[in-house]
């Protein structure tokens, strides 16, 4: 892959679309011909946050309402993987979750937190009437 | 979610038959689990060797089978992980939490 290339799907509000995503993310790394780090480990990484990212909008930013959809963007240059999921929902402050001390035996709370060990740039903004959590992994 | 579950003695071996364990699936082996506490079993080893992906859902039952062994005077032990699903327990920091097995029979003679 030396140009860049960026796949867009929407999926309905639903979990059952987690391993499609999760499975498209990782023949997206596997196609990285320039990328000189372990390519399975990229490849599990972005199965993951993939993963977490569309679980967070899914169930919480869109409280699991079957009426909305989840919007991924994933695009590759040379430089860095981007990856995009817009939500319908009215937002959370990422920051706060991100910094919360999870208990060792907590059920819950560790999506945002594993999304920001693996990605090298989180962010999540405003965009229209939902949210979009943009997250950046260097490639070189 | 496909389990496989078969009692030796006071122990229950829960087989994970599935290649991801992530929020669509995980709900239904917390629910097993909740019935087997019920029935007074709570002695758990839970055979990972078909899983190759896990996510924070993932995790997430397993500690709220371990917190309601626990509660119980039981156990929730974990065995035959893949690399890579190891890999989430040591982002998670929580293999530190569970006690893993490499195999079945390793988690067996530990109790």
């Amino acid at each position: 892959m030396g140009k860049r290339v960026e796949v867009n799907i929407t999926v309905p509000n639903q979990t059952k679309y987690l391993g499609m995503i999760g499975k498209i993310g990782e023949s997206l790394a596997h196609s990285l011909v320039n990328y000189r780090g372990d390519r399975s480990e990229l490849a599990y990484h972005l199965n993951v946050v993939l993963t977490e990212a569309m679980t967070n909008a899914i169930c919480h930013a869109n409280a699991c309402d079957p009426n909305k959809e989840i919007r991924v963007s994933i695009s590759v240059s040379d430089r860095d993987l981007k990856i995009k999921v817009f939500d319908q929902g009215s937002g959370f402050d990422i920051e706060k979750l991100a910094k919360l001390k999870v208990e060792k035996t907590a059920e819950g709370g560790r999506g945002i937190q594993i999304i920001f060990k693996l990605m090298d740039d989180v962010q999540y903004l405003k965009h229209g009437q939902g949210n979009v959590l943009e997250m950046t992994k260097r490639l070189h | 979610m496909q389990l496989n579950i078969v009692e030796q003695g006071d122990i229950v071996k829960i087989e994970i038959q599935e290649e991801r364990m992530d929020a669509h699936n995980s709900g239904d082996l917390k629910e097993q689990m909740l019935q087997l506490f019920d029935e007074g079993k709570c002695h758990l080893i839970i055979n990972l060797a078909a899983v190759r992906f896990v996510d924070s859902s993932g995790l997430g039952a397993l500690v709220s089978g371990f917190k309601n062994a626990s509660a119980r005077d039981g156990s929730l032990k974990l065995c035959c992980l893949q690399p890579q699903v190891r890999s989430m327990f040591e982002l998670t920091r929580l293999h530190r939490v569970f006690e893993i097995f490499a195999t079945i029979e390793e988690a067996l003679d530990s109790f």
